[in-house]
């Protein structure tokens, strides 16, 4: 499958002006200067404004963590809940309300560590939401102690000697968990990223985005290797264009689970792009069917009706 | 068959009044193993009561182990105000040995035993009941015959049970018919045949033993529904406008789950199963934000895990509902027994001064009524609001008057008109109504729902002034809740020695109590609390009235020797006639213990009673 180009999608049939980042400004981030959130932040504000949905039905929410902190720099619905759990918070949001569109951030410690077993299960359960995780390798918030991402030997306030425990691989975790949308990107490469939380937020289901966001304060240089400037590689995803050339057959599969685990296997710094892209029916849809299948059954009947006739059958 | 007398069980022909002893409340206790269908012997008697216009309370025990194991239901049903299910049975159907020899001490000098002679040697010494051999098993076997073996047995003992107590025949027969009548025609015919082999069985040794109830003297002209405490509070919140939830299995909660798993779609909701507590209380809230007030629910171990979620829902003013089902604690303690000591928990388990309503349903009735508050408050007070019900709620059925449903139904739709450009969640001088996403605001300045301490418009702050306003709005909108309850009224004399005070499921027996308390001439009253945070106005006023107040509940009485209501009542209240009455044994108060107690207590302190 060839990368869908990326179009502004129509202007809702209102006479509203188009969605600016203006708009979108809230409070200047407390961020460290230099932070990779701060780009993270910037391609969100671009990709909402191609987006142009409805102002008020964005909904930014976030855990705990210093790119948690994401909400209150952004002009929207949204809210701050606490550490490891706005996955399924969020996943509430989209189930109660299909009319939103939900964006999750977060970071590594947040996310696959105390958040870990929610990510599992919410992304099974492949909910309507897009959810961004700023990498940095590090807990940023609570001043350099061990993440599930910091690589054997990196050296904290918890690891002094360096760090021991085998790191989580994030791609294969998020494969393996059952999410429909699975992409990896650089804070480093504004265009890219913005090209993946567009695709993200227009997937039908669960959409996830790692992003290698440097922490300069307590993790400088963790990501030099795959930034060109610095002499490291940019890998990109070769995706599949099914334009029937030889070279198609090397390219990347998006709908094969067993490719992007692959992919995903690939030794450090590993590649960008999109590892997975299938469609699933969203818990969205499943229980929307669920209730008008009840529906069915109850023929019209009111709210007051049905409880009257549950009740007729307890006398 | 083994009927002798066939022509008698066709039309259910009452025996002749003469011959009957006339009764106004009877405790039947059906003790045997799990899979004998005991519950549903307990059930037919219970909906039969209800539909007979008897009041009726059942009891029952369910073993904790995954299948099979003793268990008992206990029935008590009768013409007058049904308060407990009584302390000890009228008459005990035993179906084998070990619910013989566990459970004749239940039995009341002079009762009746009817036993499975097929399966229990009783001493043949014993005199001090009436013992009656019925043959449950075979005559099962017999009656529908085939391959069902004993199955069936319950059927039987419902057929004894009915001829023993001239019960509705037709009546009984047309709940057999309901209950069973989606399945083969087979099945139902097989359970009649149990049940007419039972009426048939002459148990002549007990023909001075055959009984008749007292007319009802109910006066009611609505219908009465027969239920258990987790249903009422299920149908409570459906009533009472709630869609949305989500929970995580555990015992006895999960009931409430499983049925709004499936009565919620019927209504355009949906119920997730969640990971854990901890995403079930986080769904659950994310529902509230999306403007759906939404139910999570647990029992103990849950609870606890669902504690940070709750302190984020006071900060941030979110309405939500959690039901705890209590069982006994701490850890995974007694699954399948009830206990209140989860009070404290519910006012101050979080972290932080974390203000929340607490709310406590007497009986099952109350459970439907008590979810309707629950969301009224939620709503209105933007607030947390636990509910504290209890095993012995979650299971007992009770028959009450069919709720007047078309004054009592909300509409749930969320509100999602468009806020005033001078529009903010977190105002000082109001109780804060958030703006759900997709409701617009007029200044184009969109809201932060936030678990950091924050300014009016949900900005986080570190400023002391702010913590100390932000912290007083939360507190005091509980107070302005405390201000609309209706003031603490006592129930008997208006003043004298003794008032006992109590809440959640211990409100029947404690009003038993009170009966006898003030029968043998003991001036004596009842408060029982439904609000635990916010207490009700008026407290002081009646507790200066009596010269002991007696708090029961079934919890420890801790290091310093009072309960957890009776230690916050004191601290409250800094009256030192407030005794505690605390039990731990993981059962429900006997009428006879809360009598004791008060009457040792009494001693103790020397006041009359
Ligand atoms: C229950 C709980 N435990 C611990 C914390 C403290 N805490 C806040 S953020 C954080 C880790 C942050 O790391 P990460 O999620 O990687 O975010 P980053 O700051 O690196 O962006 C921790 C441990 C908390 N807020 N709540
Ligand atoms: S500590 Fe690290 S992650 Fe946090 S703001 Fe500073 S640079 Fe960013
Ligand atoms: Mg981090």
């Amino acid at each position: 499958m060839s990368a869908p180009e990326i179009l502004p999608p129509a202007l809702p049939a209102t006479d509203r002006a188009p969605l600016t980042k203006k708009a979108l400004t809230a409070d200047h981030p407390t961020w460290c200067p230099g932070c990779g959130d701060f780009a993270v932040l910037h391609c969100y504000y671009r990709a909402l404004e191609k987006l142009n949905y409805p102002h008020e039905k964005i909904v930014t929410m976030a855990g705990i963590g210093c790119s948690s902190r994401f909400p209150y720099f952004v002009n929207t619905h949204g809210g701050h809940y606490i550490h490891g759990r706005s996955l399924p918070f969020s996943a509430g949001v989209s189930l109660g309300r299909d009319d939103l569109h939900v964006f999750v951030f977060g970071g590594d410690g947040d996310g696959f560590s105390i958040g870990g077993n929610h990510l599992d299960h919410v992304a099974r359960k492949n909910p309507r939401l897009t959810y961004v995780i700023m990498d940095n390798f590090v807990y940023g918030l609570t001043k350099k102690q061990t993440s599930p991402t910091s690589p054997i030997g990196f050296k904290t306030k918890t690891d002094p000697t360096g760090a021991f425990d085998q790191p989580i691989n994030p791609m294969r975790k998020l494969v393996d968990s059952g999410a429909t949308f699975i992409a990896r990107s650089h804070a480093t490469q504004v265009n890219h990223m913005t090209e993946m939380i567009m695709r993200a937020a227009q997937h039908d289901g669960f959409s996830v985005i790692e992003i290698l966001s440097e922490c300069v304060e307590f993790y400088p240089g963790a990501f030099d290797t795959s930034v060109p400037r610095k002499g490291g590689t940019f890998g990109l995803i070769q995706e599949k264009k099914n334009d029937g050339t030889p070279e198609d057959a090397t390219r990347h599969d998006t709908t094969d689970e067993v490719a992007a685990y692959r992919l995903a296997s690939e030794p450090w710094p590993g590649l960008f792009g999109v590892f997975l892209d299938k469609k699933r029916p969203t818990k969205n849809q499943l229980e929307a069917n669920l209730i008008a299948k009840a529906r069915e059954r109850t023929k019209g009947a009111s709210d007051l009706q049905l409880l009257q006739s549950t009740f007729a059958k307890l006398r | 068959m083994v009927s002798p007398n066939p022509a008698e069980n066709n039309g259910g022909t009452a025996l002749p009044a003469a011959e009957a002893r006339a009764l106004n409340d009877v405790v039947i206790r059906l003790a045997g193993n799990s899979q004998d269908g005991i519950q549903t012997i307990g059930g037919f008697l219970a909906r039969l009561a209800g539909r007979s216009d008897q009041d009726v309370m059942t009891y029952m025990t369910i073993p904790s182990t995954i299948s099979g194991g003793p268990s008992i239901f206990q029935v008590r049903m009768g013409t007058g105000d049904i308060l407990s299910s009584g302390d000890q049975a009228d008459f005990l159907v035993a179906f084998y040995q070990h619910s013989y020899e566990n459970h004749l001490s239940s039995l009341r000098p002079g009762g009746v035993l009817l036993y499975d002679a097929d399966h229990v040697k009783p001493n043949p010494d014993d005199k001090r009941f009436t013992a009656v051999a019925a043959p449950i098993t075979s005559g099962t076997v017999e009656a529908v015959g085939g391959s069902s073996k004993d199955k069936g047995k319950n059927l039987y003992v419902l057929g004894l049970i009915a001829r023993v107590f001239n019960l509705d025949v037709a009546k009984l027969s047309g709940l057999i018919k309901e209950r069973f009548g989606g399945k083969t025609e087979d099945i139902v015919r097989n359970a009649m045949l149990a049940f007419d082999a039972g009426y048939a069985w002459p148990a002549d040794n007990l023909r001075d033993c055959f009984y008749r109830f007292n007319p009802p003297t109910r006066t009611s002209t609505r219908p009465q529904v027969t239920l258990d405490g987790n249903s009422a509070m299920t149908y409570g919140l459906i009533a009472a406008g709630v869609r949305y939830g989500s929970g995580y299995p555990i015992t006895p909660w999960s009931s409430i789950m499983e049925m709004l798993r499936s009565e919620l779609p019927k209504y355009g909701g949906l119920f997730v199963q969640a990971e854990d507590e901890l995403g079930a209380v986080s769904y659950a809230l994310g529902f509230s934000y999306s403007g759906h007030l939404a139910i999570t629910g647990s029992s103990g171990p849950g609870l606890s895990l669902k504690m940070e979620a709750l302190g984020w829902a006071v900060m941030s003013e979110m309405p939500l509902i959690v039901i705890n089902v209590q069982r006994g604690g701490p850890s995974t303690g007694m699954p399948t027994n009830v206990e209140q000591s989860d009070l404290l928990q519910a006012l101050y388990g979080s972290h932080g001064d974390a203000p929340r309503v607490v709310l406590a349903p007497r009986d099952v009735e109350d459970c439907f009524y008590i979810a309707i508050e629950a969301a009224r408050i939620a709503r209105a007070y933007s607030t947390p609001v636990i509910i504290l019900t209890d095993q012995a709620l979650s299971s007992r059925i009770e028959a009450f008057d069919e709720p007047d449903l078309a004054g009592l139904m909300v509409d749930p739709a969320p509100d999602l008109s468009a806020r005033p450009a001078d529009f903010k969640p977190y105002p000082l001088d109001r109780i804060t109504r958030h703006a759900p996403p997709g409701s617009r605001v007029g200044s184009g300045v969109y809201p932060t729902v936030t678990g950091l301490e924050h300014d009016e418009l949900g900005h986080p702050t570190g400023s002391p002034q702010l913590h100390t306003k932000m912290t007083a709005k939360r507190r005091e909108k509980l107070k302005a809740l405390a201000a609309t309850l209706p003031a603490a009224e006592a129930f008997g004399d208006p003043e004298g020695d003794v008032l006992l005070v109590g809440w959640g499921s211990t409100f029947g027996p404690v009003r038993e109590a009170l009966n006898r308390i003030r029968n043998s001439g003991t001036k004596a009253a009842q408060l029982h609390l439904r609000h635990l945070n916010p207490l009700p106005p008026g407290l002081e006023d009646v507790f200066r009235r009596y010269r002991q107040i007696i708090v029961v509940e079934i919890n420890d009485e801790g290091l310093y020797g009072y309960g957890q209501l009776a230690t916050l009542l004191r601290a409250r209240y800094a009256n030192p006639a407030i005794r505690s009455l605390t039990k731990t044994d993981g059962l429900t108060y006997k009428v006879s213990e809360i009598v004791n107690g008060v009457t040792h207590l009494s001693a103790r302190n020397g006041v009359p009673a």
